[in-house]
C-alpha cells in the first residue's frame, strides 16, 4: 500500500479521494447553510446547526475532515511541486498556445491557496468561536425541535452579524467563485483519477461537474450575500 | 574467388524448408550465452530477428541509426501483409502465394527461397496476434483480408493504413522485453560504419554513436545487417529521410556480392512532386486502388484545361474519362502489379493526358466507391490516408479525386544471400529489404512485411544457430585486435578526408544532382545510351562529391551533414552500380525497363533464355569495374511465362 | 494556387546536452507555402551551408506522420499551429506572409536537448522496456483466429495502438508527464484478450518506470490530448487508472 501511495497514480488517487470527500461535505455544508435564508430569524438555521454538532457521527468526522483537507492540501504541493520539477529548467519562450485546456485546470494550486486563505479567516470566524473562545454572540437561544424546547447556541447570530461587514461578504463571494472554478476542474477530474471515466462517462461528468461547482460556488456566495442585503435587523 | 552456392536444399520444394530444419545444427544454452550476434537494423527484420536471437538465449547487440528502434522506416508501411491463411476461402494456399509471388516477380526470384517465404507466412500472422497486433477484424471477431495488386484472392492482413506500424511495434516490443531482460542490448543513434572481417570471416563491426561522434569497436561471433533498401539513391522516394544502402555498401565491399542492383520499384500511387524544394515523396498506399479507380481525360484538350486551372476534374463527363488501367488490363484492372500500373500511367502522361499543374499526375477516384458503400466505409477504410492527403495537397479526396504519380519505392536489388540468408562473406547475414531474395524483378505489395518478419522471426533464427554451431569455441574478441584497430583507423581518415574537403556544395544539392540522373535514365523506362551517359554523369557526380563537398562542423559530437555526405558517397557508388547493372540486363523485367525489349504493346519483354539469372557483382577495388557473377535460376515448379494481367 | 511568404524565424541553438543554448534569428524570403515546415527548415539550412555556417539540427524521418521522429515546438504549441498533425505534415500555408516564427525543442526534464531541436526521448523505449508487450516468444503460439476479438475492442485498441511515440503529449503538458502516452500502450493491450493475462504487471511496471524518470504526474488538465497527432483519447488515461488501482489492490 505504502508503494501505491508513492506512485504518481497513488499520489493522485489520494487527491482524487480527499477531493471527492470534501466536495461531499461542502455539499452538505451548504445545504445546511442555506437553511440560514429561511425567514424565521434563525431557528432552523439553529437547529440545524445543533443536529449537526450534537450528532455523533458529525462528531467523528470532523477531525476526518481536518485530515482531509491536510491530505488534499499537502499533496496537492508536493504534486505541483514535483511537477514544476518534472518540467524542467527551460520554459518555453514562444507561450502556450495550446486551445481547448481550461484556466482552472492548469491552476488548481492557486485557486487552492485562495480557498485556503479563506478557510483560515472562515475558521476564525465561526469555528474558533463556537468551538473554543466562544462569543457574547453565542447567547444561548431557546427553539422549538419537533415540539420539544430546546436551548442551543445562537449560531445564526454570530454568522449573521459576520455577514453584515461589506469586506467580510466580498471575501465570500470571491473565495466562492474561486471554489467553483476549482471545482469545475476538480470534479470531472476527481473521478478521472480515480478510473471513472470514459469517452462517454467523461461528457456528463463535465456537465455534472459544472451544475455542482457552480452551484456550490455560487451558493456559498448568494447565501453572504442576501444576508448582508436583506437579512440584517 | 568467391564461388555462387545458394545451399539449396535437396528435395520437392515443399519440403525443403522442413528437411532444412530437421537435419541443421543446434547450439546447447550454456553455449548460446557465450555466443555473440550484432543485428543491425531495428526495422520489420532487425528487431524480430534480434528478439528472437534474444529469447533463444544469444547474446544480442543491436544497432539503429534513429532514436528508437520503433521509427525504422517498416513503421511507415501502410497496406498490409500477405499470408496463405485462405480465411476468406477463395482458393488460397501456400502453393498460389509462392507462385504469386514468383510470378509477381517476373520470373527473376529464387523457388526455394520463395516457397519457404509462403510456407512461413501464416504463422507470422499467428505471432503478430499473439503479440497483440491490433489487425482489423470482422463483426463475428475473426480477422478480416483485403485484396492488393497482382493477386485475384483476399490474402491481405492489414491494421488499417498503418499495418507497418503495428507489425513494427509488435516486433519492437517484443525487442523491448529483451532488452529488459538483458538479452539484447540496444544501440540507437548509432551508426555501422564498418565491417570488421577476421580471418575471412565477419567478426563486429566498427560503429559511430551518432550523439557525440565516437567510434565504437564491437565483437561479434555473426554480424546480421537488416538495414534496409537503397531507394534513396534517387534522393526522392517514398523511403524515409534516413534510410540509406550505406551499411549494404560496406559488405560489399567486404566481399558480400550485390545481387540485381538495378530492380527498384516505382510505386503508381505517390503524391506527385510540387516543387524543387521537395524532400521526399508521399505513398498513397495500394490498398486505395481496391475502391479508387485510375483514370485521365480521355481528350487532350480536357487534360490540357485541367493542367491550366480552367477545368474541374470533376467536371469531366464519365465519358470522357479513360479509365486506362480498366481499358489495357480488364481482368485485373486497377489491382495489376505496381510496374505495370506505373508505366500505364507514364505512358498516358508523356503521351499527354496528365492533370496537375505539371502534367506529371493522373486521378485516383472514389466517386464510385463512395456511392456505392457511402462516406462512412471508404472513412473507416482509408481515413487517415484521406487526410494525410489533404494536409498535404489542400484537397479534399472525398469530394474531387486524388492526384498520383509513380515513384521511387522500393528495391528488390541487394545483398546477395544464399537459402540460409548468409552472405558471400562467412559470417555475415542479410536479411529484410537489404538482401535481395525473395522479390525477383518486382514485388508484390504487402509482401515485404511478410519478407522482413520471415527473414526475422523465422529464418534466421535457425540459418544462424547451424553457423554458430561450428564457432562455439571462437572466444570473444575484445575489439583491440589489430583488424579492429585498423579498421577503426581507416574509417576515421575516411571522416577527416570528407570533413577536409571544405569545398562550396551541401550534401543535399549533391543528392539531388545524383537524384535527377537516376530518375532520368535509370528510372522507370530505361535505355543503352541512357544508361551509359548515366554512368559518366554519376562518375562526374562523385569527382565534383569528393572535391567540392561542404561539410560544416567537426568530427566531434553530433553532425548531421557528416552522415548525410558518409551516406552519400555510398549512394552515389551504389547509382553507378544500378546503371551498370541495368546496362548488362539486356532484356526487360518487372521493375527494371529497357525501351528496347517491349513487346508492341509495349509490355516488358524478358529474355529467359539468356537472362534467367541473379546478376551478382562482385566488389574489385575502388574505380574498378566489378565483376559479374551469374547465379542461374532453376523453374522447377513454375513455368515461365509472359506474365499477362488482361 | 503558388504563393510565395517572407518569413522571420527565432530558432533554439544549443551545441550539446550541456552547454546553454539561445535563440537566434534568422530570415527567409520566398517561402512556397505549398513546401512543408521540415522543407522551410531544409531552405533555411541549405542558406546557412551556403554561409558557412552550422545547420540547424532537428529530428525527422519519415516526414508522412508516422515515424513520430519529428518534434518541434512551433509558435506556443508542439507539432505547430495545426490539429491532429506532426511537424512534418504542418504545411506553410498555415502562416502568414511576414509572420515571426518561434522554433523550439521539447521541453521537459524527462526529454533533455541534445543538440539544437533535437531532444532525448530514450525513455520511453526504457518505459515500453519495462512492460509495454505481451510476453510471448517466437513460434509454438496458437492459429490467428483462434483468438476472436469483438470488432469494436479490436478498433479501440487499434485506436490506442496508433501512438508514435513523438513526446508531443509530454511537451505539451504543464507537468511533463508521460501519462497519454503509457496509457495509450496499456489500453490497447488491456482491450485485447492476449494482452489481459499480464494487464495488472505490465500496468504497474511501465507507471513505476516512467515516475522513476522523472516524468510529472497528470493532473488531467487534457493538454495533452488537444496536441496529440494522433487524437490519444483521455479515455485512456482513466483506463491506466483504472488498471493499475486495480492492480495494486489484488496485491
Ligand atoms: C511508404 C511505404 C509503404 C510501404 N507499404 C508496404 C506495405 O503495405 N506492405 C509491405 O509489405 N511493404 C510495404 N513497404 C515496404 C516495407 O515497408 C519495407 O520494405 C520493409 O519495412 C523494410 O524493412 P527492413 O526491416 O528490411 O528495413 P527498415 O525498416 O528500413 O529498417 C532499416 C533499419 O536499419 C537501420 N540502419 C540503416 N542503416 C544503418 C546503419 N548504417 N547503421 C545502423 N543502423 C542502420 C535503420 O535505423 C533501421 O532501423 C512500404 C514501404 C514504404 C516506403
Ligand atoms: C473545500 C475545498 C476543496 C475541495 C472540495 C477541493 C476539491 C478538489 C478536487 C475534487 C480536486 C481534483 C482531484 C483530482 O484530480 O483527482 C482538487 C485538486 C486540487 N486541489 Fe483542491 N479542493 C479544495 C481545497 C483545496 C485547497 C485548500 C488546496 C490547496 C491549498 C487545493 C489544492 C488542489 C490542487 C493543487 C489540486 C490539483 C491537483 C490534482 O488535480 O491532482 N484544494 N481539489
Ligand atoms: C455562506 C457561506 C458559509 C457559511 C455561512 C458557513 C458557515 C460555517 C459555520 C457556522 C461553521 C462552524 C460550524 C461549527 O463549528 O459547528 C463553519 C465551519 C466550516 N466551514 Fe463554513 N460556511 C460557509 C462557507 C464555507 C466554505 C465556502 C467552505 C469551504 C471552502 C467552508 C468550510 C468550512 C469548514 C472546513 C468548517 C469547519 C468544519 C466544521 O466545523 O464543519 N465553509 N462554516
Ligand atoms: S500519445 Fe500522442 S502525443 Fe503522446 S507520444 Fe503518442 S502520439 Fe505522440
Ligand atoms: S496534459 Fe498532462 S496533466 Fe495529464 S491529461 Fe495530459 S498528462
Ligand atoms: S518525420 Fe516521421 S512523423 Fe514526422
Amino acid at each position: 500500500m505504502s508503494n501505491l501511495l508513492c506512485s504518481s497514480i497513488g499520489k493522485k488517487l489520494l487527491m482524487g479521494l480527499s477531493g471527492l470527500f470534501l466536495m461531499m461535505f461542502l455539499l452538505i455544508h451548504l445545504v445546511i447553510n442555506a437553511l440560514m435564508l429561511a425567514p424565521d430569524g434563525g431557528e432552523l438555521y439553529n437547529a440545524g446547526a445543533h443536529f449537526m454538532s450534537s450528532n455523533p457521527f458529525i462528531r467523528i468526522m470532523e477531525p476526518m475532515l481536518a485530515i482531509g483537507f491536510l491530505v488534499h492540501i499537502l499533496w496537492g504541493v508536493k504534486l505541483t511541486i514535483e511537477n514544476q520539477k518534472a518540467r524542467g529548467n527551460s520554459r518555453y519562450a514562444s507561450g502556450n498556445k495550446t486551445t481547448g485546456v481550461s484556466w482552472a485546470s492548469q491552476n488548481m494550486l492557486v485557486l487552492g491557496i485562495t480557498i485556503l486563505a479563506f478557510l483560515v479567516l472562515h475558521i476564525a470566524q465561526f469555528w474558533v468561536k463556537m468551538k473554543l473562545t466562544g462569543s457574547d454572540l453565542l447567547a444561548h437561544t431557546t427553539i422549538t425541535i419537533g415540539g420539544v424546547h430546546t436551548e442551543v447556541e445562537n449560531a445564526y447570530a454570530l454568522v449573521n452579524n459576520t455577514f453584515s461587514y461589506l469586506w467580510i461578504v466580498i471575501v465570500y463571494v470571491v473565495a466562492g467563485i474561486g471554489l467553483a472554478m476549482h471545482l469545475s476542474h476538480g470534479f470531472w477530474s476527481s473521478f478521472q483519477t480515480i478510473g471513472f471515466s470514459n469517452e462517454i462517462w467523461r461528457k456528463r461528468l463535465s456537465i455534472f461537474g459544472s451544475i455542482y461547482a457552480w452551484g456550490v460556488g455560487l451558493g456559498f456566495s448568494l447565501i453572504a450575500l442576501l444576508q448582508y442585503l436583506f437579512y440584517q435587523v | 574467388m568467391v564461388k555462387i552456392d545458394a545451399k539449396i536444399p535437396e528435395g520437392p520444394l515443399a519440403q525443403k524448408w522442413t528437411k532444412y530444419k530437421a537435419s541443421q545444427k543446434l547450439v546447447n544454452p550454456s553455449n548460446k550465452r557465450k555466443l555473440d550476434i550484432i543485428v543491425v537494423g531495428t526495422g520489420l527484420a532487425g528487431a524480430s530477428a534480434a528478439a528472437s536471437f534474444g529469447e533463444m538465449g544469444f547474446n544480442v547487440k543491436i544497432f539503429t541509426i534513429q532514436d528508437s528502434p520503433r521509427r525504422a522506416h517498416s513503421i511507415a508501411a501502410q497496406g498490409g501483409i500477405n499470408a496463405a491463411k485462405n480465411y476468406p476461402n477463395d482458393g488460397d494456399s501456400v502453393y498460389r502465394l509462392f507462385s504469386d509471388t514468383v510470378k509477381g516477380g517476373d520470373y527473376r526470384a529464387r523457388e526455394g527461397n520463395v516457397y519457404r517465404l509462403a510456407e512461413v507466412s501464416n504463422d507470422i500472422i499467428d505471432q503478430c496476434v499473439a503479440q497483440g497486433v491490433p489487425f482489423a477484424r470482422e463483426y463475428g471477431g475473426l480477422l478480416d483480408n483485403r485484396s492488393f495488386g497482382g493477386a485475384q484472392v483476399s490474402r491481405t492482413f492489414y491494421a488499417r493504413g498503418q499495418t507497418g506500424q503495428q507489425l513494427l511495434l509488435g516486433a519492437y516490443q517484443a525487442l523491448m522485453r529483451q532488452v529488459n531482460l538483458k538479452t539484447v542490448k540496444l544501440y540507437s543513434r548509432n551508426e555501422l560504419v564498418d565491417i570488421v572481417m577476421v580471418d575471412g570471416k565477419a567478426r563486429g563491426i566498427i560503429s559511430r554513436d551518432l550523439v557525440t561522434g565516437e567510434l565504437q569497436r564491437h565483437f561479434a561471433h555473426a554480424v546480421v545487417l537488416a538495414t534496409g533498401g537503397y531507394g534513396n539513391t534517387f534522393f526522392l522516394s517514398t523511403n524515409a529521410m534516413g534510410s540509406n544502402g550505406s551499411a549494404a555498401w560496406q559488405a560489399y565491399k567486404k566481399g558480400a556480392m550485390f545481387a540485381n542492383p538495378c530492380y527498384a520499384q516505382i510505386h503508381p500511387t505517390c503524391i506527385p512532386v510540387h516543387g524543387e524544394f521537395q524532400s521526399k515523396l508521399t505513398l498513397m498506399s495500394e490498398s486505395l486502388r481496391n475502391d479508387g479507380r485510375i483514370w485521365v481525360p480521355a481528350k487532350k484538350e480536357d487534360a490540357e484545361a485541367i493542367r491550366t486551372n480552367k477545368l474541374k476534374p470533376t467536371q469531366i463527363a464519365e465519358d470522357d474519362r479513360d479509365y486506362f488501367l480498366e481499358r489495357r488490363y480488364p481482368a485485373f484492372g486497377n489491382l495489376v502489379p505496381r510496374d505495370v500500373a506505373s508505366r500505364a500511367a507514364k505512358e498516358r502522361c508523356d503521351a499527354g493526358f496528365g492533370v496537375g499543374n505539371t502534367g506529371l499526375a493522373v486521378y485516383l477516384d472514389f466517386k464510385e466507391s463512395i456511392e456505392r458503400l457511402g462516406e462512412d466505409v471508404i472513412r473507416s477504410r482509408y481515413g487517415n490516408l484521406f487526410q494525410m492527403y489533404e494536409k498535404i495537397v489542400d484537397e479534399n479526396p472525398y469530394n474531387t479525386p486524388m492526384m498520383i504519380y509513380p515513384a521511387i519505392h522500393y528495391t528488390m536489388g541487394g545483398i546477395w544471400v544464399d537459402y540460409e540468408l548468409q552472405t558471400s562473406v562467412p559470417g555475415l547475414f542479410c536479411a529484410g529489404e537489404a538482401n535481395f531474395s525473395d522479390h525477383g524483378a518486382n514485388r508484390l505489395g504487402a509482401s515485404a512485411l511478410m519478407q522482413g518478419l520471415a527473414d526475422g522471426y523465422f529464418v534466421l533464427p535457425y540459418t544462424v544457430q547451424n553457423y554458430l554451431a561450428d564457432d562455439i569455441r571462437t572466444p570473444r574478441m575484445t575489439g583491440n585486435e589489430k583488424e579492429f584497430v585498423e579498421a577503426e583507423k581507416g574509417i576515421k581518415e575516411k571522416f577527416n578526408k570528407l570533413l577536409n574537403i571544405k569545398g562550396t556544395r551541401s550534401v543535399d544539392s549533391l543528392h539531388k544532382q545524383l537524384g535527377l540522373i537516376m530518375w532520368d535514365f535509370v528510372g522507370m523506362a530505361r535505355n543503352k545510351e541512357g544508361l551509359k551517359e548515366a554512368i559518366e554523369k554519376i562518375r562526374a557526380v562523385k569527382k565534383e562529391f569528393w572535391s567540392n563537398v561542404r561539410i560544416p562542423g567537426e568530427g566531434e559530437g553530433m553532425n548531421v551533414e557528416l552522415e548525410k555526405a558518409n551516406r552519400l558517397a555510398d549512394f552515389i557508388e551504389i547509382g553507378e552500380l544500378m546503371a551498370i547493372d541495368a546496362l548488362h540486363r539486356e532484356e526487360s523485367c518487372g521493375g527494371h525497363f529497357r525501351e528496347e525489349f517491349q513487346t508492341e504493346e509495349g509490355e516488358a519483354k524478358r529474355q529467359d533464355d539468356i537472362f534467367a539469372y541473379v546478376g551478382c557483382w562482385e566488389y574489385k577495388g575502388d574505380n574498378i569495374e566489378p565483376e559479374l557473377h551469374k547465379e542461374e535460376l532453376q523453374f522447377m515448379d513454375v513455368k515461365l511465362i509472359q506474365r499477362n494481367y488482361k | 494556387m503558388e504563393k510565395n511568404i517572407n518569413l522571420t524565424l527565432k530558432v533554439w541553438r544549443q551545441k550539446n546536452a550541456r552547454e546553454k543554448g539561445r535563440f537566434e534569428t534568422f530570415k527567409l524570403s520566398n517561402i512556397s507555402i505549398d513546401s512543408s515546415f521540415l522543407e522551410m527548415m531544409d531552405i533555411l539550412n541549405e542558406q546557412l551551408i551556403n554561409d558557412g555556417k552550422e545547420p540547424v539540427a532537428f529530428d525527422h524521418d519519415c516526414r508522412e506522420g508516422i515515424c513520430g521522429m519529428c518534434s518541434l515546438y512551433i509558435n506556443g504549441r508542439p507539432h505547430g499551429p495545426d490539429d491532429e498533425i506532426t511537424t512534418c505534415q504542418l504545411h506553410m500555408r498555415k502562416f502568414k506572409d511576414g509572420e515571426t516564427i518561434w522554433i523550439e525543442p521539447w521541453r521537459s526534464a524527462g526529454f533533455p536537448v541534445i543538440k539544437d531541436l533535437i531532444v532525448n526521448r530514450t525513455a520511453f523505449d526504457q518505459i515500453i522496456a519495462a512492460g509495454g508487450y505481451v510476453s510471448v516468444n517466437t513460434g509454438g503460439v496458437p492459429d490467428a483466429n483462434s483468438i476472436g476479438v469483438p470488432r469494436d475492442e479490436a478498433e479501440e485498441a487499434m485506436d490506442a495502438a496508433s501512438c508514435i511515440g513523438c513526446g508531443a503529449c509530454v511537451a505539451a503538458c504543464k507537468n511533463g508527464s508521460a501519462m497519454l502516452f503509457v496509457s495509450a500502450k496499456v489500453s490497447q493491450l488491456a482491450l485485447l484478450p492476449q494482452g489481459r493475462i499480464e494487464g495488472a504487471r505490465r500496468a504497474k511496471n511501465m507507471v513505476a518506470k516512467m515516475d522513476e524518470l522523472g516524468f510529472g504526474n497528470c493532473t488531467n488538465t487534457g493538454a495533452c490530448e488537444v496536441e496529440c497527432p494522433k487524437g490519444i483519447s483521455l479515455a485512456n488515461i482513466a483506463r491506466l487508472n483504472r488498471e493499475f488501482l486495480m492492480a495494486k489492490m489484488k496485491d
